[in-house]
């Protein structure tokens, strides 16, 4: 996997391939296997994606009681047409809740790049699909991009929220996302990693304290502004709109903010909304065996 | 790592380290007894014991000890699967000290008879550590053919196993070695490029000093226990 998006943007330029071609070719280089496999690997995983939210039960309640049916809510509003974000971003919102909840019910998802952070793509990449009717090849392309942006995360930073907080998780998430977007909406290169600097730098700093250490309050809704953050800042990196501090930069930023977090708020589930009177009650109450 | 675990994998939720973890652990558990589980007596302690229900840490323990693998759906009701397959299992919270906080202690008993006490712990993003076998230090993750040779603390054992090791064309990766007490209990972790073959595992296991020998096969279905 690179270690700096402004490498990617160089062998794709050098090489006159796309983002996704060149994430691909890496991969093949490092497991040694054949594009087929590579694709048809990631293929599988945008399938997983697509069942895991065909397959959400509005029924279900996680064991804690805390989390479900908050995402068919979300889809009885839409309906209702009275979303002041209007369909489309009410549909991502609806599939970022229904993952994140599906998640927290032990429902089968993938995790991107976590379980607490697997309903940001999923939202972004199957209502994009819907609207503009993408091939499945190009959703799996898009994939590609938002795995070589995360891979680069993870070998400059860290993507787990006990490593660096919820920025790690939900923000490493949402700055894929609007990579993949841009790729999928045309956005050249440059666009792309700006698109993910913006994500990422709105979500700088969040802090990741879960109510009783459980994946559910706050994730599930923080899949919602990963998501949503994702299309606003595809769309400003579309518009010529460009982060001043050079991507890379933004993920080492996101590397000493994660390093100087106290623990209390790295999935310790001690400080922040955890530590609040009732996420302590919460706490209380679930005491187990 | 590679961007396959950037984008993946799929899973059970809800959590890596508290259920895809778990899964993991009762799976090379299982491998290590290498033979279908009877009965597990389970001792969760830290952040296992704190938070597991709620991740269903449980269930997908149970899960993994039944052969089940990360991503099947089956997990949630692991429990009655359990039933209908005869194991008996049991939990209890336990503070083992200064361990990983998501650790976990179980003792296992083999449809042979066969006993394993195992003390492993998830580690962050699905990734496991086997950290003591039958109470002595063994410290491998069950990425590679993993071979545990427990024997008395006297010269020439390591010369036998390597030697062996040597023979068959089979490539070191990670050696440790550790004893309670001088002259006393010692262990040797080895992790390998290849698989051992079942014959080696055998012949070890009749030396003179070994006293026990485990194998963790990648190959499903060939885990052997001696």
């Amino acid at each position: 996997m690179y270690k700096s998006l402004e490498e990617i943007v160089k062998v794709a330029e050098e090489e006159e391939k796309s983002f996704f071609e060149v994430i691909l070719e890496d991969d093949c280089k490092e497991r040694a296997i054949s594009k087929e496999e590579s694709i048809h690997q990631m293929r599988e995983m945008y399938v997983a994606m697509k069942q895991a939210d065909a397959s959400y039960d509005a029924k279900l309640v996680s064991a804690s009681g805390l989390v479900g049916c908050d995402g068919d809510k979300m889809r009885v509003a839409r309906e209702k047409q009275d979303l002041v974000c209007g369909d489309f971003i009410g549909l991502v919102m609806e599939k970022a809740l229904k993952m994140g909840e599906s998640n927290a019910c032990m429902k089968r998802i993938v995790a991107a790049p976590t379980a607490g952070s697997c309903g940001v793509l999923p939202a972004v990449l199957l209502s994009l699909e819907e609207k503009e009717h993408y091939t499945e090849e190009k959703m799996t392309e898009a994939l590609f991009v938002a795995a070589g942006i995360g891979g680069v995360i993870a070998n400059r930073a860290f993507l787990a929220g006990a490593a660096g907080g919820c920025q790690a998780e939900i923000g490493s998430a949402s700055a894929m996302s609007a990579g993949a977007i841009t790729y999928l909406k045309g956005g050249n290169n440059r666009q792309i990693i700006h698109a993910s600097a913006l994500a990422l730098k709105s979500l700088l700093g969040l802090a990741c304290d879960p109510v009783a250490g459980l994946v559910e309050v706050p994730c599930v809704k923080r899949n919602v502004i990963g998501a949503v953050n994702a299309l606003t800042s595809s769309d400003m990196a579309r518009a010529g709109i460009f982060s001043k501090i050079p991507p890379d930069e933004v993920i080492d930023a996101m590397r000493s903010i994660g390093r100087s977090m106290p623990a209390s708020i790295r999935e310790t589930g001690e400080g922040g909304l955890a530590a609040t009177p009732t996420g302590l009650k919460v706490k209380e109450n679930l005491k187990n065996f | 790592m590679n961007i396959m675990d950037i984008v993946g994998p799929v899973m059970v939720g809800p959590s890596s380290s508290h259920t895809a973890g778990a899964v993991k652990i009762g799976q090379i558990s299982r491998k290590l007894l290498g033979e279908p589980v009877r009965q597990a007596e389970i001792y969760f302690h830290g952040s296992f014991l704190a938070t597991g229900v709620g991740h269903g840490t449980d269930k997908a323990l149970i899960a993994g000890l039944l052969g089940m693998a990360v991503d099947d759906i089956n997990i949630p009701n692991s429990f009655e699967a359990a039933k209908k397959q005869n194991l008996l299992f049991s939990f209890q919270g336990i503070d083992l000290g200064d361990v990983h906080p998501n650790t976990v202690k179980m003792n296992l008993t083999g449809e042979s008879g066969r006993k394993l006490e195992v003390v492993a712990a998830s580690i962050g993003g699905g990734q496991i550590k086997i950290c003591e076998l039958d109470g002595l230090t063994a410290n491998f993750c069950g990425d590679y053919p993993t071979l545990i040779v427990h024997n008395l603390d006297q010269p020439g054992h390591v010369t036998e196993v390597t030697s062996m090791l040597g023979h068959k064309s089979i490539n070191i990766a990670t050696m440790q070695l550790y004893r309670d007490s001088r002259g006393g209990n010692a262990v040797m972790v080895i992790e390998c490029d290849q698989e051992v073959p079942e014959e080696s595992i055998k012949w070890l296991e009749h030396l003179e000093g070994i006293k026990k020998v485990t194998y963790l096969s990648l190959e499903e279905t060939e885990c052997i226990n001696h």
